[in-house]
């Protein structure tokens, strides 16, 4: 029953022929050459099952291949893992967890010459052993150094002719030449045939001849050469009896080597008696030949004389009338002069030939062997007992030191330690650097750098070593020495000879010598061994197999740089070799570059192609990228430059986008370098007003690449732990739904007015506010403290209708508050029409004017307070009320502030989120340690105040972060001001603080709005002639410290200005607050004092921060001594460390 | 506007905010809006909307269907900055506080027609276990400043997210004049309607 529904497949081999259609022979491709993958590794049993059931299911047979095996792609699977096997049951964790240090290993990417991306990435190690460095010329060198390193050289040299004794080997071959020849010529040995030793022994002769001839030219040099080491020495000897001291403790020693005279004697008599003969015989030899040339041409000469002689005859029978023509007749024709026999050899001339040479480059027997032998021994004079020059010589050298850098494929891998030049011009490095590299090297460069005192290093020479075979690897490699030489010229003006410059060992100035700096580094370079004893050595052909990878189009060929293509053939050559399966599609590219090389149609371009598919991706060509203006308004807008940033709905085509978009980004553009005078009174405002505009530019710029770093709190709401203390009421700030959008209209209030103590009993003031030329008025009010209490509306438009925060710091409207008198003109003239009708003018006169920046709005939330009027000097027609103040109250403080004021509330509706101010962090100059503690006491002073402000650094003009009391010292007035009232020193703050005002405002607060504010000196300040509160605050404060007052900056809230900066003085019973900017000064306890709120107050040493429980100046103590009313930023935990000023 | 050479194409989606599964929340509700570049402009509808608060299903699929209309027409000039709906979905924790179950945004489908998207939510983290504590027991879990955060991809490797459930939103797309401004969204032809298609990876 069962059976009947489970199908179960059968495990057996499926026999071929069931797999294929009828009378089909199974096919294998890859017999036939065809490329196949490896296929997926499958269990024998597997795949039966397989066959089976596809056989039962699926008879249609599309499953198999003509090979009969099921259908299946190459196998997928990686050759070696990229994951760490996981742990097997057998193994103990705690093997598993034994850490082994592994060193870095790079990743291997596509470069050149690289590791084929095939091959298992390996690493390549080079071990370069630099053990010294030996100058043997060098501009410190002294004469007697010069001296010492030429005989240092002839002495190297004389070693290596020792070592290898070439006049001993060639003696001996000499030697044995002869003893062959004498055993060639003995008559007694059978000889196979005479003719080949006859053969033989010719060659021989002429070997011994060229033999004996190399012999004496090597006798004759290690003569010439032990001569000149023993004349060197004999210089430098008495070069040190000149000077009177020693620089090198060089010591030639010629040791003497007795000889036998006799057997010397006997075996020179027979090396000459020797050579003697053989040249006899030579000459013999030649002697004959020469005869025999002589007997020839003899014969002939006789044959042609004969011949001339029976011509003769007959010319003569012939005719007798030619007597002369014997002459004539020979004297044509060629006539071969009468030969000379040979001169006979000589024995005697040979012999002294032969002598006379012996004695020129031979020890003459019995004469001892001279062996020089170089030692060290010598003794250096000590210091104190040369002469000056000497002694600074040897000063400067101690002053040198010499480090190399060793340079990898033109890449500085690493440099040895700077060591000092010893006296000995030696200098001991001992390190071995081991190169891991990737790349085949090209070259190996060693840079010999010279460091001399505390300047700076030059550039010696240039070293360039040799690649190591494969064969040579660490251990085995033997130290060789390279020559350097620089062709520097350097003159000294100490014992030191200099370099590139003559000089001479002569008195006279005569044998002027140049010698160049120079020297042998000695090294030794190798590839190192593996763990496992396998050199790590990159395989050789793997210069041919990394192109693989870069080697997509044959453009690509130029990529890789021509140093590939010369290798060209051997990679074709490699590849056959290889056998290389062509159809592998591994093997593609490679196989591509190979047909391309060798068809010889390569196209090899003569320029290197950084991004090679760049244009085939280009969205349009540049020119038309250039051209298209909806394309630069893209890339405008990208690019967020100002007049675009906020372009919304750029057209489609061309043609639907004006002109005159541009017009003012160009204008701009243009005027950047133009100084517009027009709108400034005098170039130099002009001047300070385009240097603002572009220290502001640069600020938003770095504002701008400040605002796309996010911090998490930028883009997640997300609660404080909270204090246990204070459990804050959450308050939903995140939830905005979308007012911004909404937030068109916009409300001014200006409920209610006070205090008009203008004069006129019948004025009738009414106000008008004027906000992005929308003009709203109130009622007319009567009397000189009208009451309005009326709601003003005006439309808030944000620029391009944008109202991001960005956009919305940038906007600079003001609102303006005008107070005007509204006066009535009777102006019937004729009284009878008074009954029937009114007829009145109406005329306004102006009172005064408030102005409020739309930023302060937007950063304060809203504006409540009382304002000071701006109202002109004279109102021609109104009068001040005297009485009334009295009346109402106010006592003496009022005194102080005349004035008219009024009282409104400003605010926004919908609430506009303001933004906060940047975190960007500029680079400081304060010590890390003071920049800690501002940032502590900053965090501390929000945590208890949030609202306070708490200002313990600044950002000077050039961007740099900088500890507020910096700005703080005494300065002097000017010596005019001074001399107005020398016995009214209140006069004088106010004199001074009204010359302080006068100089022109100019707000950054509004451009750099949420941004940063920059704190110009005073210095600058005076020199710019522009700034805002703070720098108007801080030269008043530093004035008025140099009168001898205690005075501090005040950071608050005043209205209208937001967060400023005012100046307190303390005189002798009272504060007196000081507005920098007007010039005005209000005592502590003025009800109309602008400033609302006190945060912090600034000395030139400390920083007071207000933690008492109010923060108007009505209500707040400003006695600083006292801990518990203001926390000093500096205190005995921290004390001031006296700072300097910037000023 | 002449209909042979628009100036702006116009795309008009309606549908709506279909169901979701939160498998651990229940009594929540949506709120959506349209993020879009700066060359695109709403011309009808609205663009952003607050759902009721549903309950889940009792059945074993426990979904919450708000079935939630979206009707909106954008024009534009410029495919670049392709409307975005951005969800956020919202309900009451145990303490009954209004805390947030999930962001997720996904682009209005580019060619018109039928179209069903199932949005994964996520919400960020809380930075510390204390504050993941305090914002538990306080009802104030990390939010984003603005759900508009979740259609850009600047400022994201700031935060740490978990997610939690899918919301299912349902399309209907028609462009107007998009061909003819050059741009080719849907397939060959415009002409034949197309089908519902199906979510993907369902086999038929």
């Amino acid at each position: 029953m069962e059976k009947e529904i489970l199908f179960i497949p059968s495990r057996l081999t499926v026999p071929t022929y069931k797999k294929l259609p009828e009378n089909v022979q199974p096919r294998f491709l890859e017999d036939e050459g065809l490329y196949i993958g490896a296929r997926p590794e499958v269990a024998r049993a597997n795949q039966n099952i397989m066959e089976n059931r596809l056989l039962t299911q699926e008879p249609g047979r599309r499953w198999f291949g003509d090979d009969g095996r099921i259908l299946a792609l190459p196998s997928p699977i990686k050759q070696f893992p990229s994951r760490p096997s996981v742990l097997t049951q057998d193994q103990s964790i705690k093997a598993e967890l034994e850490t082994v240090y592994k060193k870095a290993v790079k990743y291997v990417h596509v470069s050149k010459h690289m590791t084929g991306s095939v091959d298992p990435p390996g690493n390549f190690q080079l071990d370069i052993d630099i053990s010294g460095l030996i100058f043997t010329h060098h501009p410190c060198f002294s004469r007697e150094h010069v001296l010492a390193a030429k005989l240092a050289q002839l002495y190297d040299q004389y070693l290596a002719r020792q070592q290898r004794n070439k006049a001993k080997f060639l003696t001996d071959k000499l030697q044995a030449l002869r003893n062959a020849v004498q055993t060639g010529l003995n008559p007694e040995k059978p000889h196979p045939s005479l003719d080949t030793t006859q053969k033989t022994i010719n060659e021989y002769k002429s070997e011994i001849w060229q033999t004996r001839k190399l012999r004496d030219m090597e006798q004759e040099k290690d003569r010439a050469l032990l001569k000149t080491i023993i004349k060197v020495w004999k210089e430098m000897k008495s070069l040190r009896e000149f000077q009177r001291f020693s620089n090198t403790p060089l010591k030639l020693v010629l040791r003497k080597e007795k000889v036998d005279q006799k057997a010397d004697e006997g075996a020179h008599e027979a090396e000459i008696q020797a050579e003697i003969s053989e040249l006899l015989e030579e000459h013999t030899e030649e002697y004959k030949q020469k005869m025999e040339e002589y007997r020839t041409s003899y014969q002939q000469w006789k044959a042609w004389k004969k011949a001339q002689r029976a011509k003769k005859k007959k010319k003569k029978q012939a005719s007798e009338e030619y007597p002369e023509d014997e002459i004539e007749a020979a004297s044509p024709e060629e006539d071969p002069v009468k030969p000379t026999p040979p001169e006979p050899v000589d024995r005697a001339v040979i012999e002294q030939q032969v002598r006379k040479r012996a004695a020129q480059s031979r020890r003459r027997p019995g004469e001892p062997t001279l062996l020089p032998e170089l030692s060290l021994a010598g003794s250096v004079t000590p210091n104190d007992q040369c002469p000056r020059a000497e002694v600074s010589r040897r000063e400067d050298v101690k002053r040198r030191s010499v480090y190399l850098k060793v340079l990898f494929n033109n890449k500085e891998v690493s440099r040895t330690v700077s060591r000092q030049l010893g006296a000995d011009f030696r200098v001991h490095f001992g390190q071995i650097f081991n190169l891991q590299i990737f790349n085949w090297p090209e070259s190996l460069t060693l840079q010999v750098y010279e460091t001399v005192g505390h300047s700076g290093t030059t550039l010696l020479a240039e070293v360039f070593l040799p690649i190591p075979e494969t064969t040579i690897v660490t251990g085995r490699a033997p130290i060789e020495e390279v020559e350097f030489s620089s062709n520097q010229h350097v003159t000294l003006d100490h014992e030191g000879v200099g370099s590139g410059v003559p000089f001479s060992f002569e008195a006279d100035g005569s044998n002027q010598l140049i010698l160049m700096t120079s020297g042998k580094v000695s090294h030794r370079v190798a590839w190192a061994i593996g763990e496992n004893g396998i050199p790590l050595i990159p395989p050789l052909s793997q210069q041919n197999i990394g192109f693989r990878s870069a080697l997509k189009r044959a453009d690509a060929i130029s990529s890789i740089g021509t140093s590939g293509l010369t290798d060209m053939k051997k990679l074709a050559k490699w590849a056959a070799e290889s056998k290389l399966d062509p159809n592998d599609p591994n093997n593609a590219p490679l196989m591509q570059l190979i047909s391309v090389a060798t068809s010889g149609e390569s196209y090899v371009p003569d320029f290197f192609r950084l991004e090679q598919l760049q244009q085939e991706f280009n969205f349009v060509p540049d020119e038309e990228l250039n051209r298209s203006k909806r394309f630069r308004l893209l890339r405008l807008r990208s690019q967020e430059v100002p007049e675009f940033r906020n372009y919304k709905q750029i057209p489609v085509y061309d043609r639907e986008i004006m002109e005159k978009v541009f017009q003012d980004y160009e204008k701009r553009l243009q005027d950047r370098n133009v100084i517009e005078t027009k709108d400034h009174i005098d170039t130099h405002r002009a001047v300070v007003a385009k240097y603002l505009q572009q220290v502001r530019e640069s600020v938003i710029n770095r504002f701008l690449i400040a605002k796309h770093h996010f911090l998490l709190a930028d883009l997640v709401v997300e609660e404080e732990v909270p204090n246990i203390s204070k459990l804050q009421q959450p308050s939903r700030s995140s939830r905005t739904f979308s007012e911004k959008r909404a937030a068109s209209p916009s409300t001014h209030s200006p409920t209610h007015s006070a205090d008009y103590p203008l004069g006129q009993v019948l004025v009738r003031p009414f106000v008008e506010v004027s906000f992005q030329r929308t003009i709203c008025h109130t009622t007319t009010a009567e009397g000189p403290n009208p009451s309005w209490n009326e709601e003003l509306e005006l439309p808030f438009r944000a620029p391009n209708g944008d109202y991001s925060t960005a956009s919305l710091q940038s906007v600079k409207d003001d609102i303006f508050i005008n107070i005007f008198d509204e006066v009535l003109y009777d102006v019937l003239e004729d009284d009878r029409e008074r009954g029937s009708g009114i007829h009145t003018r109406i005329e306004r006169y102006w009172l005064g004017c408030v102005k409020i920046p739309f930023s302060t709005i937007y950063f304060q939330a809203r504006i409540d307070g009382t304002f000071k009027i701006d109202i002109p000097p004279v109102l021609l027609g109104y009068s001040k009320e005297r009485n009334m103040i009295m009346e109402r109250g106010f006592d003496s403080a009022r005194s102080l502030s005349e004035g008219s004021y009024i009282t409104l509330f400003i605010t926004i509706e919908p609430q506009l989120v303001p933004g906060e101010s940047v975190r960007e962090k500029f680079d400081s100059q304060e010590d890390e340690k003071l920049l800690q503690a501002t940032e502590k006491f900053q965090a501390e002073c929000a945590l208890k105040f949030p609202n306070r402000q708490c200002l313990t650094t600044v950002i000077d003009i050039s961007g740099k972060t900088v500890f507020i009391t910096r700005y703080l010292k005494p300065l002097n007035p000017p010596q005019e001001l001074l001399n107005v009232y020398p016995n009214n020193p209140q006069a004088t703050a106010e004199l001074v603080a009204r010359y302080v005002s006068l100089i022109p405002f100019l707000p950054d607060t509004v451009s750099f709005a949420g941004v940063c504010d920059l704190w110009s000196t005073s210095d600058q300040f005076l020199d710019l002639l522009a700034g805002d509160e703070e720098e108007h605050a801080v030269l008043l404060c530093n004035y008025f410290l140099s009168l001898g007052k205690k005075a501090w900056l005040v950071m608050g809230n005043a209205i209208p200005e937001g967060p400023t900066a005012y100046v307190l003085t303390q005189e002798q019973s009272h504060y007196l607050i000081w507005n920098p900017c007007s010039g005005h000064f209000y005592a502590q306890f003025d009800t109309f004092c602008p400033l609302k709120s006190v945060g912090c107050l600034i000395g030139p040493d400390n920083i007071w921060f207000n933690i008492q429980e109010y923060d108007s100046p009505l209500r707040i103590n400003f006695d600083v001594t006292k801990p518990k009313l203001w926390k000093s930023f500096f205190s005995r935990r921290l004390p001031y460390p006296g700072l300097c000023s910037v000023q | 506007m002449a209909a042979a050479n628009p100036s702006v194409f116009l795309l008009m989606v309606n549908g709506q905010v279909e169901s979701a599964q939160f498998p651990e929340y229940d009594d929540l509700y949506c709120k959506y809006c349209f993020v879009y570049g700066q060359d695109w402009a709403p011309t009808a509808g609205l663009e952003e909307g607050i759902s009721q608060i549903t309950s889940k299903s009792q059945d074993v699929r426990q979904l919450l269907v708000w079935n939630f209309p979206i009707d909106v027409t954008f024009k534009s000039t410029n495919p670049y900055g392709w409307p975005q709906i951005v969800l956020s979905v919202y309900g009451l924790d145990m303490f009954g506080n209004d805390v947030v179950r999930g962001y997720g945004a996904v682009h209005v489908p580019f060619s018109p027609g039928r179209h069903k998207r199932t949005i994964p939510m996520f919400v960020p983290e809380s930075t510390s276990k204390l504050q993941k504590f305090t914002s538990w027991f306080m009802g104030r879990r990390p939010e984003y400043t603005d759900p508009k955060v979740v259609a850009q991809g600047e400022g994201r490797e700031v935060t740490r997210v978990r997610s939690q459930g899918f919301v299912t939103l349902l399309f209907n797309v028609v462009t107007k004049d998009m061909r003819k401004l050059g741009y080719d969204t849907g397939p060959a032809d415009t002409q034949g309607i197309l089908g519902p298609s199906l979510p993907q990876g369902i086999p038929r």
